[in-house]
């Protein structure tokens, strides 16, 4: 398959992505969202890796998934703590990061 | 052979994507990005990442994707969208629009790149490409800083996770408990308030008086520790 139709699935999903961030209000499935686009990020990363023949953007793929998974983390703890909180999980409803 | 496989795992990270966006319940969305991981793990094979691909299979679709079935079945996001309508309208019209700007600039920006080799199947294959072995030399040789700078931000989230998350006096909850002082926490015969995982998981009352914190170290020990 040429790289190109690996670009295009890139740029579709990343799209999905960020139309799931701007339509959707419960912060986990926003946290799925932002999962997506860095996952549209990483394919792109390594087909040009393909393109190119060497490891490089593979490097570049698997740092973007550790920090995918601290942002994941971080996310979630922000979540777990608004459940602590008894405040909505919605984020429309929640106009101020106040403590 | 390349072109069926490449189809099949391209429709399945789409339709996942889609069902990540449109699912109603949190936990079906859960769902439907793992089938979304997995599709774009055969994708990574294709493209002859073989050890990004394992590492999408076992850390993400594994680890990851575990992590939030645990925050959502804590959570319990089935009751939320009934409460409230979907988005207005208007606001997802917007969204479409936007959506639809961003998906023909990101085509114009990588498919009318100019760039030879799109058009191709990319360099020619070298036997080792992609291999744990090659990705370990890359990362202990010429990727090392950043390589150690991501175990410390892995360090970091997950102390930030731990203090974020962890149970403390609340604005709705101000009766029954109270804060710990960093003073009161170096004194105390047992430090509670310390944030652990048995305290966050409220088997442990987070603020008690001097005399009762005894029985309560006590109790612990009989469950085993911290």
């Amino acid at each position: 398959m040429n790289i190109g139709w690996y670009l295009a699935v890139s740029t579709l999903i990343f799209s999905i992505g960020a139309a799931g961030v701007l339509t959707r209000r419960n912060p986990l499935v926003i946290l799925l969202c932002l999962e997506l686009m860095l996952n549209a990020a990483n394919v792109a990363l390594i087909a040009f890796a393909r393109m190119h023949g060497n490891g490089e953007g593979q490097i570049f793929a698997i740092v973007v998934m550790v920090v995918a998974a601290c942002e994941v983390c971080i996310g979630l703890g922000v979540v777990v703590a608004l459940y602590r909180r008894r405040l909505p999980i919605d984020v429309d409803e929640l106009r101020e990061l106040q403590g | 052979m390349a072109e069926l496989f490449f189809f099949i795992a391209g429709i399945g990270a789409i339709a996942g994507a889609v069902g990540v966006v449109t699912l109603r319940n949190p936990f079906y969305c859960v769902l439907a990005l793992v089938s979304h991981l997995l599709s774009l793990a055969a994708l990574f094979l294709l493209l002859r990442a073989e050890f990004v691909a394992a590492a999408q299979v076992i850390v993400y679709a594994g680890a990851v994707m575990v992590l939030y079935v645990f925050v959502v079945a804590y959570i319990g996001g089935g009751e939320q969208p009934a409460l409230r309508p979907p988005v207005g309208r208007g606001q997802r019209m917007i969204a479409g629009l936007c959506t639809l700007g961003l998906f023909a600039e990101l085509m114009v920006a990588t498919l009318g790149s100019g760039l030879k080799a799109i058009d191709s199947e990319g360099a020619p294959y070298r036997p080792g490409f992609g291999s744990p072995a090659q990705i370990g030399e890359l990362l202990l040789t010429k990727f090392l800083l950043p390589f150690e700078l991501a175990s410390f931000l892995l360090l970091i989230a997950a102390v930030g996770a731990v203090v974020l998350a962890r149970r403390r006096g609340g604005v709705g909850e101000a009766g029954d408990e109270r804060r710990m002082s960093a003073l009161e926490f170096a004194r105390g015969p047992a430090p509670l308030g310390v944030g652990s995982m048995a305290e966050a998981a409220g088997d442990i009352p987070g603020g008690v008086d001097a005399e009762s914190s005894g029985s309560v170290s006590s109790t612990i020990g009989e469950r085993g520790g911290w």
